[in-house]
Parts: C-alpha cells; structure tokens; sequence
C-alpha cells in the first residue's frame, strides 16, 4: 500500500487538475459544437481547437514530469488485476491526451482547413490535404472521444473507489489538498 | 502503517450507490450536450440530411451546390479596402485565388436550366498566410431570415403534405420576396454574367479597431445578356459548364469586388432583408478568372467554402447563417471525403455531366 503521506510531487498534482479541468471541458465542448448549427459553433470551436493545443503542450510537459518524478507506488495489497487495469488505463489516458490533440490538428490539415487558435494564432498543417487520411482521422478523433470520456468515467469511479471503499491513500496521493486522510487511518 | 478498518457491509454498498450515481449523472451530462437526449435539437447532420433529394444524396459530391466547375485566378486588390478592414487581401497588391462556379442543387447532374440559384466558392490566400473563404450567390438577398426557417423550408418542400409550401410561406412572409425574385428576375447562359452575393453581413475591423458591418459583391465586368428559361434549356443541360470553360479559354473573366457599408440600424442579422440601395460601397479589388477545371481532378474540389474562415481584419456578424453554414459544410465536407470511392479521381470516361 502506499505509506500515506507518500504523494505526487505538488507540480504533478497541479498539472493532473488543471488538466482534468482543460479535458473535460474539451470533451464536453468537442460533442457540443459537433451538434449544433447556433452562432455558439463558432467561439466553441475556436475554443476546442485553442485549448486542445493547450492540452497537447501541458500533457508533455506531465509527461516530461512523470519520467523524472515517478509516480508513487501501489498498495501492496493491491490485487493483481487492478494493478494492471491501473497501469493500462494510465498508459491509455497519456496516449490520448497527446494523441487526441495530434489527431485533431492532422485531420484539419488533411481537409486543408486553417488552424486558427484564440489571439489570431495560426499554426502551420502538419499533413498533406487528402480524402482517406481526412476520413481515418475523423473517424480515429469521433470515436476515441467517446473511448476517452468512458476512460475518465473509469478512472474517477476507481479513484472514489480508492477513496471510499479501500481507503488506501492512493486518491490522497494525487488530492489536490491535505486530506482527512490521517484522520481516517487513524480511526 | 497500518490500512484503515474496511467499511462495514452498508456503508460500502451506499459508497458503491454513490460512484455509481455519480458516473451515471456525468454520462448522462455527456449525452445531453451530445443531443442524444435532445431530438428536437438541429444539428448539422439534420439540416445536411433534409438537403438530399427523395432519391438520396449523390454520394461523393457536395450535399448542395452539388454541381460545379473549379477555377483559378488571382484577386488584384487596389488597396481601397484597407480604410475598412486591416487584412491583408485589402492591401493593393495581386493574391491567388481559387474558387467554383456551382449550381445550388443537390443533384451534381442538374440540367443548368432547372436551377434558379447560382453561386460561387472562392478562396484567396495573401502571403501572410492567412486566407479567407467565401460561398456566394446570385440571389440579392437569401430566401429566410433564419437557419431554423430554412430547414423548415427544407422540410416543407420534400414534405408530401398539400399544404406544406402554403403552410410554410404563411409562416415566413419573407419567403414571398423570393418567389417574386424567381419568377421574374432575368436568366444568363452563363456564370461569367452573375453576380455573386455575401448576403451575409460581416464585421470588417480596420488598423485603428474601428468596426463596420459589411456585405459584400463580385459584379460581373462580363456584359449581362438575357435569355428565357426555355431558351437556355435549349442549349443543354451542361452548357453552363461549357460556356464558361471556352469563354475563360479565349479571355480571363472579370468581377469587382464591392463592399456595401451598413449604417447604424441596417439588418445584419437577417440576409432576407436587403440594405437600402443608397448605402456606401467600396470598390476593392477585382477577381481575374484565368483557368476552368474540371471539379472532380481540380484543386476546389476537396475545398471546403466555408463562410466562416476569415482572416484576420473580418469577423463573423450577429447573423446566424455563418455559424449555421460551417456547421453544415463540415458535415457534408465530412461525408463527401469519406465516399471518394463513388466519386473517384481521375476518372477518364466523360461522365462528368451526363446523367
């Protein structure tokens, strides 16, 4: 089990809720603009498009912190099959937090739109215009949007597991603040 | 250290009701502003769908203005445009510009004389990288005032209820100024001859931040020659198409690009409703039509003309038809990309026009 008290460095328990913040956002404004005509298409948009570039750089920097700082361990008692649903949805959620912004940028630039972010930002397209990619792109971007929503479904309903149920540090270890968590372990 | 006691059996059943509760209520958030809890919502995939004819899109090509014909040319600014909007293309100076002549229909085979409404896409890009996209019509002002009428309007026209038109044009007087306009406005035989219509206003912002809502024209520097309907049935089903490609082969075609300057209380939201004839215009530039080719090998083909895409200097206005336009133009640019297979490149059969 996690010695309690043993946590995520401050700059990593930052950056997890700043982006959880960014990617729900993402998420929630990504499936909205996509099924509306109202004039709230266009700043939702702009905003999608702005704050996946936003998402790519922060995720690589975490990623970058990840490397360096690690990540504290996991109970010992934790039973085999959770350790590794942990460790797998952990690599699924870096790949797409990288990868989704990434997908979204190249489909752009295969329909030979122009990326424009907020303060009249336009970055280069990082792909040729073509039909098939533009479509395998689309698709890849839809679908594992959905993927990526259900993960963070998955991943909070763990963590409140940890938190409620095993009570065995690991949601304090990336809580944003001090919890109560001595108190509880010294019920 | 030591693990806290585990819950008792209730407690970890209510622990358990609450992750469930809580996952439940966040999917359903999900879903709500997905629409999937909203049929009444319009979405873009809506509006894209009622534009198909009884017998189904035309797979592979534009879900409207199905029918066109690719050109390039160059837009040569005079630099009289800088007084009101800071982009660049305003700037005197030559840039590329690329566009399609189009015939509003969903049928990509349409006899040219079965369509009223003519339009044109066009792109210029200036060196600063930015480019801005146009999709324009002959019409002087759009059919009605809002997105939701024209899916209406949409509904109204492929519903088999007698009364569906009668019951529509009830409900949206303005409709009316269009059917006089159908009626009576002359036809051309040619695209050369049309004028081409923002009817949208937009915000053009100069270098001192002062805004001004604007519309905008290409006229036709092409002498304009009436002709009956029935005359330019005789000439084809493709003539327009034809005529155009031998008259730019012969001389590059000419428009001028005007801005009309609202004043304070003019209608922006509303494209149904003309300005007054007497407002400012400004002369900016004139687009030069040197090269026709043919859409499905051209370079407009895989363009989205989407109205939305500006540069920096022009901004969307209160109208809600941009919005609405780009929402839909993704999504039919969407489905056409995803069905090149029936509507493959470089296809040497001269099928192009035929039916």
């Amino acid at each position: 089990m996690i010695a309690i008290g043993e946590r995520f460095t401050p700059v990593q328990r930052l950056l997890h809720w700043v982006m959880a913040i960014c990617i729900l956002t993402m998420l929630f404004i990504g499936v909205g603009f996509a099924s509306t005509i109202t004039p709230k298409y266009i700043p939702l948009l702009a905003t999608h498009k702005t704050l996946g570039m936003a998402i790519l750089v922060l995720a690589l920097i975490r990623l970058g912190v990840r490397l360096r700082y690690g990540a504290p361990p996991l109970p010992a008692d934790l039973p085999q099959p959770m350790r590794l649903a942990a460790s797998l949805s952990h690599y699924a959620l870096y790949a797409l937090m990288i990868g989704m912004p990434l997908l979204g940028w190249a489909m752009l630039s295969t329909a030979d739109y122009p990326v424009v972010l907020y303060g009249n930002i336009w970055l280069p397209r990082i792909l040729p215009r073509n039909d098939t990619l533009h479509t395998l792109l689309w698709d890849a971007h839809f679908y594992l949007a959905f993927a990526f929503y259900a993960l963070i479904l998955l991943h909070v309903a763990a963590a409140l597991f940890h938190a409620l149920i095993r009570r065995d540090g690991v949601f304090e270890s990336m809580a944003p603040a001090p919890s109560h968590a001595k108190v509880v372990a010294a019920e | 250290m030591t693990r806290p006691p585990l819950l008792p059996e209730n407690a970890r059943l209510g622990s358990l009701a609450l992750i469930a509760a809580i996952v439940v209520v966040a999917a359903g958030g999900f879903a709500y502003t997905a629409g999937w809890l909203s049929p009444g919502r319009l979405t873009p995939a809506k509006i894209v769908a009622a534009l198909a004819p009884p017998g189904g899109p035309a797979l592979g090509h534009r879900r409207n203005h199905a029918k066109g014909i690719c050109f390039t040319g160059t837009f040569d600014s005079n630099g009289n445009g800088a007084q009101l909007s800071r982009a660049q293309v305003f700037t005197r100076g030559q840039y590329p510009a690329l566009g399609r002549f189009n015939l509003g229909t969903p049928d990509p085979n349409a006899p040219d004389a079965t369509v009223r409404v003519r339009g044109m896409g066009l792109q210029i890009a200036t060196p600063d990288g930015e480019i801005w996209r146009m999709a324009m019509i002959d019409l002087p002002f759009f059919p009605v005032s809002t997105p939701q009428a024209f899916y209406e309007l949409l509904k109204a026209s492929a519903s088999k209820a007698p009364d569906a038109m009668k019951t529509f044009a009830a409900a949206h007087p303005e409709f009316a100024v269009f059917g006089k306009w159908a009626q009576s406005a002359p036809w051309t035989a040619s695209y050369a001859e049309e004028p081409y219509n923002s009817l949208d206003a937009f915000i053009v912002v100069n270098d001192s931040g002062a805004e001004h809502a604007v519309r905008w024209s290409l006229l036709p520097q092409a002498p304009v020659v009436p002709i009956t309907q029935s005359d330019l049935a005789k000439l084809g089903p493709n003539h327009l198409e034809q005529e155009i490609a031998e008259r730019v082969g012969k001389a590059p075609q000419r428009w001028t690009m005007v801005l009309t300057v609202a004043q304070p209380g003019d209608p922006t939201s509303d494209p149904s409703k003309a300005w007054p004839a007497d407002r400012r215009t400004v002369a900016v530039g004139t687009l030069v039509v040197q090269r026709i080719e043919a859409e499905r090998d051209g370079p407009c083909r895989d363009i989205n003309f989407d109205p939305t895409l500006l540069p920096n200097g022009i901004q969307v206005s209160d109208d809600p038809f941009p919005a609405a336009r780009s929402a839909a133009y993704a999504r039919s640019y969407d489905l056409r990309t995803a069905e090149v297979r029936d509507y493959p490149y470089h296809q040497t059969t001269a099928t192009g026009g035929q039916r």
